[in-house]
């Protein structure tokens, strides 16, 4: 195999990675301040991807206005889904709250193929791809990545900066912390979830530059999200940046050196393994 | 107590003549509905084996794959009779269980940990299927070879769908004896101890890696049996439905809805979500495409939230909640 292949595959992966990582980083906040995983996280964003498809494509809107439809339909859900879903389930017990947005899931799937049949849609962009020494460059991989950093950089600066985004990381680290800062629960977990949604909402209009929507989008990208946040350390956000990044890589460099699926398989089992050694995420101190 | 048993008598009873019964055309419908029935309640009881003491599996299609795989492969690259396939399709699903559940219960990982982890190990043997397509049909899928033709006894294929409609019936009644038998042994407190509280668990002297490994094992064994049964009935290996997680989620639903801490639970779970997808099936056809799927998850939805025990469970509970109440409130 040349080198300059594999360089490919590595600009690729960081490319990959940085959307990767805005998708881990919606469910890790979630996970942080909620205790529950969201199963369906990744569906969320499929309905988003419809939204961007039926807006720009089917009504002809512009596409940052077909976005700008994305981000809102994605706070909306996100909103929605814990009003009606994860609210009721707060206290119940760790299996029921799996299931629960498990079934969610299901949901989501199927209420998308009711409506919109198991068709492949896409967005066509007409973008420019750039070669730099010899190694291709599209922007509808660039744009994204950029966005996505750009998302990443801000949503520090909510978390660091703003008084809510304090709250929410005092909840994420200490359950208790909550109270003796006089925060209303309740409120914490709304924005929580709608910040949650939005970057759903962010992920699903960057994704449909490379991919195409299908009722089934989900799989493809929801066992790889939370496989990155468990390995990132679960409700750690730079751990999920980090191991966003590293799981990318193993994809588009296993997926160039032996096939797409055994790339796949080499990241699920170095998660797998990591398990093991390091069940608290790359990032946690060894006990 | 025999009143119970007169009762399940009778119902063993019409299930075994049930098949010489005309029916008319319906009949082959109903049966192949009702084998249907009997293999993904066997499946779901082998999960909630596991499932019921905390150790919740979303990678049970993995099981499910290797078994169906495994025979399917060795029929039609070495003609080897399922007979034995069977017997190395359980052995390689349990040492797959080993290989994931020592490590992972020495290591204690636990609850969502373990939840993910076995995600994990369905989506790799998922992968791992399509990647090897020259050998497994990749996402397309094998069918059985000489599916049909080769009807017998050595082959376990058989044209006439009364013999599956035994196979599973026995296999079913064989689930519930190995569930009644876990449930009656000192493994069960064990196992409840370990759900509850793993260090308190091992600090009475209760050795929590064997106990969890064993009915790991257990549940591994089942589960490959059921992969086998169902590939040979339905002639047909695909990854997506035997080891996506479509699949390892839909048996947990099925337990979880009828209620996972009961015996019957499995059944009534199974059959409840298969009557209603083949019910809204024959209703609107190919037309509503999703629309059973969309129904059966809002469903699941409303249960977990509202009967987070179960159907079966929930009015197991409530009946017994009236017996003892009304046994309280009776004049001595």
């Amino acid at each position: 195999m040349e080198p300059i292949f594999l360089v490919e595959a590595a600009i690729n992966g960081i490319l990959l990675g940085g959307v990767l990582a805005l998708l881990a980083l919606g469910l890790n906040l979630i996970f942080g301040v909620l205790d529950i995983v969201w199963i369906a996280y990744v569906d969320l964003v499929m309905l988003c991807m419809y939204a961007i498809y039926f807006f720009n494509v089917v009504y002809g809107w512009p596409i940052w206005a077909a976005g700008l439809v994305s981000l809102a339909v994605g706070t909306l859900l996100g909103v929605g889904v814990h009003l009606l879903i994860i609210s009721p389930i707060l206290t119940s017990a760790p299996i029921n709250q799996l299931l629960a947005t498990g079934g969610l899931l299901f949901f989501l799937q199927s209420v998308a193929t009711f409506l919109w049949t198991t068709d492949h849609k896409t967005v066509r962009l007409s973008l420019p791809s750039y070669e730099i020494a010899g190694i291709f460059l599209p922007a509808t991989r660039i744009i994204p990545f950029a966005i996505s950093i750009l998302a990443v950089i801000a949503l520090y600066f909510f978390l660091t900066r703003t008084y809510i985004g304090t709250a929410i990381r005092a909840v994420s680290q200490d359950r208790d912390a909550m109270s003796l800062m006089g925060a209303s629960p309740q409120r914490i977990y709304i924005v929580t979830s709608a910040v949650g949604g939005l970057m759903a909402g962010l992920a699903g209009a960057l994704l449909i530059f490379q991919y195409s929507v299908h009722p089934f989008f989900g799989g493809q990208f929801g066992p790889l999200t939370f496989m990155i946040c468990v390995l990132g350390g679960l409700g750690n956000m730079v751990g999920a940046f980090i191991a966003s990044f590293i799981m990318s890589e193993i994809i588009a460099i296993g997926g160039v050196v032996i096939s797409t699926e055994m790339g796949y398989v080499i990241a699920f089992v170095i998660f797998i393994v990591m398990m093991f050694v390091r069940p608290g995420g790359i990032m946690a101190k060894r006990e | 107590m025999s009143r119970g048993r007169f009762f399940a008598g009778v119902v063993l009873g019409v299930l075994v003549v049930a098949p010489f019964l005309p029916m008319g055309g319906v009949q082959q419908y109903v049966l192949h509905v009702v084998i249907q029935i009997f293999i993904w309640s066997f499946i779901g009881q082998a999960w909630s084996l596991m499932g019921r003491f905390g150790l919740v599996s979303l990678g049970h299609g993995a099981f499910l794959g290797v078994g169906a795989y495994t025979t399917t492969l060795l029929w039609n690259f070495y003609s080897l009779t399922p007979w034995i396939g069977a017997l190395l399709a359980v052995a390689a699903s349990v040492a797959l269980a080993v290989v994931l559940g020592i490590p992972c219960f020495r290591f204690r990982v636990i609850g969502h940990y373990f939840a993910l982890v076995t995600l994990a190990v369905g989506e790799v043997i998922r992968l791992l299927i399509i990647a090897e397509r020259d050998w497994t049909g990749g996402s397309l899928g094998a069918s059985l070879k000489t599916a049909g033709t080769a009807s017998g006894l050595w082959t376990l294929q058989f044209a006439d769908k009364r013999v599956f409609y035994y196979a599973s019936l026995a296999m079913f009644l064989a689930g519930l004896w190995v569930w009644d038998r876990v449930d009656r042994s000192m493994a069960r407190s064990a196992l409840e101890a370990i759900g509850e509280d793993e260090t308190a668990a091992a600090s009475v002297g209760i050795h929590v890696t064997r106990f969890k490994l064993g009915i790991t094992v257990i549940s591994a064994a089942l589960t490959a049996l059921g992969g086998v049964l169902y590939a040979q009935y339905i002639s047909y290996v695909n990854p997506d439905t035997l080891s996506g997680i479509g699949v390892s989620l839909k048996i947990v639903f099925a337990v979880v809805l009828g209620g996972m801490y009961s015996l019957m639970g499995p059944l009534v779970g199974t059959a409840l979500t298969t009557a209603l997808s083949e019910g809204l099936r024959i209703a609107f056809g190919l037309k509503f495409l999703g629309m059973a799927d969309t129904i059966y998850g809002l469903l699941l939805i409303i249960f977990i939230i509202f009967l987070p025990s179960g159907i079966y469970g929930s009015i197991r509970d409530a009946i017994r909640r009236r017996s003892t109440a009304s046994k309280t409130t009776a004049p001595a």
